[in-house]
């Protein structure tokens, strides 16, 4: 047995390891503040998985071939299996999956503001796995190297499954601009209606970002939301061009100065509504999700009844 | 009754033969059968497997509440269990 470390030596190893690039693992010491945001982190990014599946699952019956309809259901598959390898990283740090979907649908806890908007037709399907995936996996890229381990190794699962989102996204559109007039149409006007969302899912403006100094030195965020912004609009604009669709923002324009595209200004008041649970979907996300959670409730009931009888076969045999 | 009431299971996968089973996550289930279902589901989409184990994580004892530990301390100390501790003449061929 040693002796006690006291609480400044527990700190002092734990800045170390962050210092040296090294993984925080789950039953390290670690500050109530790096626990408390790491459980906050973890839990909005699981649950923006989960109800990140309604907006595409909207389409899943409605797919226009089999191919399509396979795919997508591929898809949202996919985006529960993000949610519970979250669910799993968030457990590790002494919460409970099951308190933490009961959050959720108590509206304690939030999920990206993106997917309180609506999917109005099948080219929304196509721009949502280009733009929003393709956010997503601006955003989750840098998280892969997250100092706290268990997030880390899921985001490094998720990141390689969701490159097959954006393409097929994409590939869907691409598909779509070789069609009929109308079809392009539908592209763009999906397009106009995703683009700003799209740039508002990297959060407030740096200067209206106060955690992210902290966030940035426990190195649980590695880019500021105004780096990863401006990654994401460089890298998209060649792929509107690629694509034949059009950004709706006149003040989208190369900077060979800066050496990059300068963009207008992003509504934030539309983004604080929404995040205020204002937004054209929000009451819809949380009922269907309660509902879901409801209508499970017997299958979850007939689960444990059956493991209990097969629990009491064992012990009488 | 909830989820809450199921167990947490820690999961491993054996990537492909010839290869050890590697923890990937955990999940919650009922029972066995239905853990090892779940892990099917969740952590192997994509041929990530071809065998799966699950194990209760309260049946898992582990070496002490942080990676960083004297328990590891008998291991550090022994230089000579490495091959780079000894010195051959480079003219030695094989070695
Ligand atoms: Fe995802
Ligand atoms: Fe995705």
């Amino acid at each position: 047995m040693t002796a006690q470390l006291s609480e400044v030596d527990l700190e002092h190893h734990f800045e170390h390891t962050i210092e040296h690039d090294q993984r925080i693992e789950p039953r390290d010491w670690m500050p109530d503040g790096y626990r408390k945001t790491m459980i906050r982190q973890i839990a909005q990014h699981a649950h923006s998985e989960i109800i990140g599946m309604q907006p595409e699952g909207n389409w899943i019956t409605r797919a226009p071939s089999l191919r399509r309809k396979a795919i997508l259901l591929a898809k949202v598959q996919d985006e529960a299996g993000h949610g519970l390898y979250l669910y799993s990283a968030a457990e590790t740090l002494g919460v409970d999956r099951a308190d933490l979907t009961e959050r959720l649908i108590a509206g304690k806890q939030k999920y990206s503001s993106i997917f309180n908007y609506p999917t109005l037709s099948f080219a929304d399907v196509g721009v949502v796995g280009w733009l929003v995936d393709g956010a997503a996996i601006c955003n989750q890229v840098p998280l892969c190297r997250s100092s706290y381990g268990p997030y880390a190794r899921a985001m490094i699962r998720i990141c390689k499954e969701e490159s097959f989102h954006q393409r097929q996204g994409f590939e869907l559109l691409t598909m779509m601009m070789r069609g009929t007039d109308a079809q392009r149409q539908m592209v763009q006007d999906a397009t106009n209606r995703w683009w700003w969302p799209s740039l508002m899912m990297f959060g407030p403006p740096d200067a209206d970002s106060p955690n992210t100094a902290q966030s940035m030195a426990w190195k649980v965020k590695r880019h500021t939301n105004d780096e990863l912004r401006q990654r994401f609009v460089d890298m998209s604009v060649p792929q509107a061009e690629a694509l034949g669709v059009t950004f709706p923002d006149p003040d989208l324009k190369w900077n060979p100065g800066r050496g990059h595209y300068d963009f207008g200004e992003i509504d934030w008041a539309e983004f604080k509504e929404i995040l205020r649970g204002n937004g054209p979907c929000n009451a819809e996300r949380i009922a269907h999700r309660k509902q879901a959670h409801d209508e499970g409730a017997w299958v979850r009931e007939a689960a444990a009844a059956h493991a209990a009888k097969q629990r009491d076969k064992e012990l009488a045999a | 009754m909830s989820t809450h009431d199921w167990p947490l299971y820690e999961v491993f996968v054996r990537s492909k033969r010839g290869l050890n089973h590697v923890h990937v996550g955990s999940l919650h289930a009922a029972d066995d059968a239905m853990a090892v279902h779940n892990a099917r589901d969740v952590y192997t989409r994509r041929n990530e497997g071809v065998s799966i184990w699950v194990v209760k994580a309260a049946d898992i004892t582990a070496s002490s509440p942080d990676e960083k530990d004297p328990f590891f301390a008998p291991s550090a100390d022994k230089v000579y269990r490495h091959p780079t501790f000894y010195d051959i003449p480079d003219d030695v061929p094989h070695m």
